[in-house]
């Protein structure tokens, strides 16, 4: 099984590496996960280990998973130690100024599982896929508001040293 | 998957004498008809298949590759949910206590087996306690790989041990066969061996409810009468012959060949773990105990129950 989902953030890829990178915000945008912990002593780049599970149907499904690839602020990579096998990747290109895209895809599947793993697979697809997108609407929300917040509360400090220079004069 | 009287009849797994010996007085007014030494040579091949108790045949990989198999039916049919299974301590040993439905087919072990597996991989050490004749069915050795084991406090022990996690149903085949109309009722039969195992090994215990697996048919009756008068108590450690109404047979006495679940929907809630030592003191009571863990155990089915609108439907 493989699903993927991209969008177009408004907001430099530093800025959307940030929130995609940073193992702690994965439970608050990434659509089924039900757990995402740091697992070791590498918080996050290469060889940093988290355990997950993403909700698919009546269970939840991941294990321990390793960052195998980390080319900051572009690609992010990781492969599944336990559980079911996986492969991830986040990928982001800056498209123009203050303009990123961002694509998840997800891999997994059961070596050895038959017929019942092929259909399980095609059933499972769809609702991983739906999953993905609703990742990356959230991603782009959250990066965008953020953004939106970051942007006014500069305008506030410099209307009030804006203000403050007018009485000092 | 029924059974799990894990202290009381310590007797099992390769003990045949003390089985035979009863099973001998019983059938001693009617001489050695045809028909008892029949039984008694049926009683004789099931003891013998029963397996050893071996946690090593428990094949991570082959349950992996039988995952998305269990993962559709799960899905698919049972419409199942699972929560809390955050509640179960991520290692070391721990004692899982559930209600049991469903008769011989028991889905929510089917779905909680899939959930365990899925949640904390097949990677960690995960048992089962059945019954002796599950154990011994033909067709049903696959079990074993899965890591069921024959329920006996000497197997339990084994498990908890080496550190494992471990399913019990203590209501076992009687909690299973019980009535349709009890179907939402939590009923252990006064079974309490699993308690004085947990105190024994200090390992805590957390309590598994599921809804919806005795909707999967009609069930009638226990069958206790009957069971008494063929000698099966005695014969096979079983004391009921249930009586229901299910596909595909209609009538279904014994429900020895299974049966066609209706797809009901099926709700599993996992509780926080309940440490005896810590919360009843040092010395703990194992009636309160089991007073405690069944009303627990009922309020919560009774909470599962209210969210259902409909039988089956959920």
């Amino acid at each position: 099984m493989r699903a993927t989902a991209a969008t177009t953030v408004s907001a430099p890829i530093e800025t959307v590496w940030a929130v995609v990178a940073d193992p702690e915000r994965a439970l608050s945008f990434m659509s089924g996960v039900t757990r995402w912990e740091i697992e070791g002593e590498e918080r996050v780049g290469l060889g940093a280990r988290y355990r997950m599970l993403l909700r698919v149907g009546s269970a939840e499904i991941g294990g321990l998973i390793e960052i195998v690839e980390w080319d900051p602020p572009k690609e992010l990579a990781w492969t599944s130690i336990t559980g079911v096998d996986q492969r991830g990747r986040w990928r982001l290109r800056s498209v123009a100024p203050g303009r990123t895209t961002a694509e998840i895809r997800l891999a997994a599947s059961v070596p050895g599982s038959g017929i019942a793993g092929w259909v399980a697979e095609r059933i499972a697809q769809p609702i991983v896929g739906s999953h993905l997108r609703h990742t990356v609407q959230q991603l782009t929300r959250l990066v965008e508001h953020e953004r939106m917040r970051e942007q006014a509360a500069a305008r506030r400090s410099a209307r009030g040293a804006a203000a403050g220079t007018e009485l000092a004069g | 998957m029924a059974g799990a009287g894990v202290a009381d009849t310590a007797h099992r797994n390769g003990h045949v004498g003390s089985d035979e010996a009863h099973a001998d007085s019983g059938g001693a007014d009617r001489g050695p008809s045809l028909l008892g030494r029949a039984a008694r040579g049926v009683a004789r091949q099931v003891t013998s298949r029963i397996p050893r108790a071996d946690l090593d045949e428990r094949d991570p990989d082959f349950i992996r590759e039988r995952l998305p198999l269990m993962w559709l039916a799960s899905s698919l049919w049972y419409r199942a949910e699972v929560r809390g299974l955050g509640n179960i301590p991520d290692d070391g040993p721990v004692l899982m206590v559930g209600n049991h439905s469903g008769g011989n087919m028991t889905p929510d072990t089917v779905v909680f087996t899939l959930a365990f597996n899925t949640y904390f991989g097949v990677e960690r050490p995960f048992y089962q306690l059945a019954h002796n004749l599950v154990l011994s069915m033909p067709g049903l050795g696959s079990l074993r790989r899965f890591g069921t084991v024959a329920a006996s406090p000497a197997n339990a022990r084994k498990a908890l041990q080496a550190g494992a996690a471990l399913l019990v149903y203590p209501g076992g085949d009687y909690e299973v066969h019980r009535p349709f109309w009890q179907r939402n009722r939590v009923d252990f039969d006064g079974r309490k061996g699993f308690i004085r195992l947990a105190l024994q090994e200090n390992v805590p215990i957390v309590p598994v409810v599921s809804i919806g697996g005795h909707e999967t048919a009609l069930f009638l009756t226990r069958g206790e009468g009957l069971a008494r008068l063929l000698m099966l108590d005695r014969l096979f450690r079983l004391k009921v012959l249930p009586i229901s109404l299910s596909l595909p047979w209609g009538l279904n006495v014994g429900d020895m060949l299974g049966h066609l679940p209706l797809p009901a929907k099926i709700t599993v809630e996992t509780l926080p773990p309940i440490d005896l030592k810590a919360e009843f003191g040092p010395d703990p009571d194992v009636e309160e105990i089991y007073d405690h863990l069944i009303r627990l155990m009922q309020d919560t089915l009774d909470a599962l129950a209210e969210e259902r609108r409909l039988p089956v439907i959920g």
